[in-house]
């Protein structure tokens, strides 16, 4: 009972993340659309759990369902969206998704074809992701400084853009 | 302990980034106390935080590499390797100053007339400056695409930037959902090579995959996912949708710097993507690239010749240029390489000369963008039409401008490396692509003027057409400099 | 544990549902949820591959990519904001001033 859980959690969490994703993508109105998001990004911060980023999933819920995902609902409820919810909602383009389920599918072939071994990568380097936030915050102002402070610029540029292109009255 | 972080290197090597965002908060700053008339000192301490990040990369070219204390082919690593600044990372970052400068000159009287002169616009253009150059020193996946994103996003702010103007607003829009897309492709190509190397660094990426077995199908999606968030990026076909819809609604000015500056930023990118982590897998992107060069310089010369909008027009012949540079990535030798980095400086003035006739072009209730707004262009301002047809020239590659140059270098490669046919398809292509340039020329010189409108040329303007003619000219008739420039360039990543 | 296949081929399928959104629907805002759909699949990926080789570099990058997630999705909706004040839809035929 031991080793099944691990795996029994994974597999309700994917289950989650891949309907939720559907539903997402297929609903009509956007209020509904950003709701399944949400569910859908709380499934991936389970995964993060289940994968020891603690710190991860905490910002993901944090930044993007606490921000990100209420910046949509707020957009959403600015603009009118009504008429939106009665049009058409899927463009005829058949040919197209022949070719992106052609591809999932010979993916997904390959990997059951070959079994789980088919893909391989570089060997495990060994060491260690716990404490998890204390060693992400060296990495950060460490090895990482100079994106990190790229972050910031880019975080500035886009406060200056969502102001200059939003505001209502720029005097 | 703070040894262990962050060393005066580190700070060194990025002098001429670490100037342009002071300077760019300088300038949010004073906005704040400048009069409406007295907005074009935002441009003036914009450029002088372009001089003086120029100052701080020394005498041209490798001043920065003397005051490190390196020899010509010597690269400096810096942030725990996350940058390498060699030759190439200088010469990219004096062709983004010169974009900035240029483009900041060309934007006083436009912003004026449109009405939104502000501050703002400065600071991202030099933050945009900034994330270009991280682009062209990068050394680590994480960096590369922070400087990427850095860069593009203040280009959607930018495209946007006249917010009343509804082709402003559709441009920035397609260019960000079409942008955040490629993004989010390009991503998940490096999640694959990051998958199979344990690493971020290009270099252990490199040494990762050329140890893969060949037609490995993890490898061959890597790179088919990274060839398309690069290509488009440059706007080659088939992800060439965004730039034209970009580049007409884009305010001109935008337009002058994005045709340029990203533009090559982007090259830099593909070029030290294909040349360091990819360089083993040569064979599978190969055919990949000739394939989209062939398309990319079909679609841009044939759809350019339809244009009545010369931004339009400027923007597929945008994407036939980058059809070009993709052939000198596809010889692959020393020459190919010289030929793009020479065709991308070169391309920055004239350009950035071509649109600042455009911007000149824009009065009060014209916008100036259409070939019908040049007709007889000779008879009201013949300066501007004369300097607009050197321009035009020098892009379709007539020698003695400079354009000229940057073609041959590619085209010569193509031939020392047997790729005739692909040289004799591009010199086709130049000979379609004069006659739509020649579409612009006909109409300023012998249609009749339809009205007085007369273009002005302020002193922002007058410089930058000065510069960009007096470089268009000086390279186009003693090159040899700049040639060699770029050989030492293209030697020390060749190495 | 679940081996590291798993969760790449399901990253896989949330990536292609991504794109899969992105190029059939006609709402701006749900043009935007997918491209987050995509660049979750891609975080999904490297915390995968972070766990795997026990290393930080994959949840370091997965910090930058939510930075930028969230700076392009303050831009775009701005942006969105900006296009719906000069007219009022956000149906993608009809924004079509700029012609292909």
């Amino acid at each position: 009972m031991q080793s099944v859980l691990p795996s029994l959690f994974f597999y309700a969490l994917a289950t989650m993340i891949l309907v939720s994703a559907v539903v997402t993508i297929t609903r009509r109105n956007a209020v509904h659309s950003v709701i399944w998001l949400i569910s859908t990004l709380l499934g991936i911060a389970g995964l993060f759990l289940h994968q020891h980023a603690e710190f991860l999933a905490a910002v993901q819920v944090i930044v993007y369902i606490g921000g990100i995902t209420v910046l949509f609902l707020f957009v959403i409820m600015l603009v009118n969206l009504d008429e939106a919810a009665k049009k058409k909602q899927f463009a005829g383009q058949w040919k197209i998704v022949v070719i992106c389920a052609g591809a999932l599918l010979a993916e997904l072939g390959f990997f059951i074809f070959k079994g789980a071994e088919g893909f391989y990568f570089a060997e495990p380097a060994g060491g260690s992701l716990q404490p998890n936030t204390q060693l992400i915050a060296l990495a950060l102002y460490r090895d990482y400084l100079l994106p990190f402070e790229l972050a910031s610029l880019l975080l500035l540029v886009a406060m200056i853009g969502a102001v200059v292109l939003a505001k209502k009255d720029l005097k | 302990m703070l040894n262990e972080y962050f060393s005066s290197v580190d700070l060194l090597v990025l002098k001429p980034a670490i100037l342009l965002t002071l300077f760019a908060i300088g300038v949010l700053l004073t906005d704040l106390m400048l009069e409406p008339e007295q907005k074009y000192l935002n441009a003036v301490m914009a450029l002088a935080g372009v001089g003086f990040a120029a100052y701080s990369l020394g005498p041209w070219p490798l001043g920065l590499q003397h005051q490190m204390g390196m020899a010509g082919a010597d690269a400096l690593e810096a942030f725990r390797g996350a940058v390498i600044v060699d030759s190439f990372g200088i010469y990219f970052m004096w062709l983004f100053l010169i974009a900035a400068a240029l483009s900041i000159l060309i934007s006083i009287r436009y912003l004026e007339i449109e009405g939104e002169h502000r501050g703002e616009y400065y600071a991202i253009m030099l933050l945009a400056t900034v994330g270009m150059m991280i682009l062209a020193i990068g050394m680590d996946l994480i960096t590369l695409f922070m400087g990427l994103e850095l860069m593009v996003i203040s280009i959607y702010i930018l495209t946007g930037y006249l917010r009343r103007d509804r082709r402003s607003n559709e441009a920035a829009l397609k260019y960000l959902l079409l942008g955040a897309f490629s993004s989010g492709i390009l991503l998940y190509g490096m999640s694959l090579l990051y998958g199979l190397s344990g690493s971020t660094d290009l270099r252990i990426i490199a040494s990762s995959i050329s140890q893969r077995p060949a037609g490995d199908p993890l490898v061959l999606i890597a790179v088919i996912t990274i060839c398309g968030g690069l290509f488009f990026k440059i706007g080659a076909v088939p992800f060439h949708q965004w730039l034209p819809d970009a580049y007409e609604g884009a305010p001109h000015c935008v337009t002058a710097f994005m045709s340029v500056g990203p533009k090559a930023a982007a090259f830099a990118l593909l070029i030290r993507m294909f040349l360091v982590p990819l360089a083993s897998v040569r064979d599978v992107w190969l055919p990949l690239v000739i394939g989209v060069a062939i398309a990319t310089m079909t679609i841009g010369n044939l759809a350019a010749i339809t244009q009545s909008n010369v931004k339009r027009m400027l923007g597929y012949s945008a994407i036939s240029h980058a059809g070009y540079m993709l052939l000198g990535i596809v010889s692959g030798n020393e020459n190919g390489l010289k030929g793009i980095m020479i065709y991308l400086m070169v391309y920055a003035f004239m350009n950035l000369g071509a649109m600042a006739v455009i911007v000149a072009m824009r009065r009060k209730d014209i916008i100036g963008d259409e070939i019908d707004d040049f007709a007889g262009l000779v008879y009201k301002s013949p300066t501007a039409a004369v300097l607009m047809l050197i321009f035009l020239l020098s892009l379709a590659g007539i020698p003695p401008t400079a354009g000229f140059i940057g073609k041959y270098f590619i085209f010569l490669s193509l031939i020392e490396t047997g790729h005739y046919g692909l040289a004799v398809v591009a010199v086709l292509y130049v000979a379609v692509s004069l006659y739509y340039y020649f579409q612009i020329v006909t109409s300023m010189f012998t249609r009749e003027a339809t009205d007085n409108v007369v273009p002005a040329l302020s002193p922002g303007i007058r410089l930058a057409l000065g510069v960009s003619l007096a470089m268009t000219l000086f390279i186009g008739l003693y090159p040899n400099p700049i040639i060699e420039v770029a050989g030492n360039t293209v030697a020390s990543i060749l190495r | 544990m679940v081996p590291l296949s798993y969760y790449l081929v399901l990253s896989a399928i949330l990536f292609s549902l991504g794109v899969a959104g992105f190029i059939f629907k006609r709402n701006l805002v749900t043009l935007f949820m997918s491209v987050e759909l995509m660049l979750n699949a891609v975080n999904l990926s490297f915390v995968a591959l972070s766990y795997y080789f026990r290393q930080l570099d994959g949840q370091i990058f997965v910090f930058f990519v939510m930075v930028v997630a969230a700076a392009e999705a303050a831009v775009g909706l701005a942006i969105i904001i900006s296009v719906f004040r000069n007219r009022q839809t956000l149906n993608v035929d009809e924004i079509s001033r700029l012609k292909l």
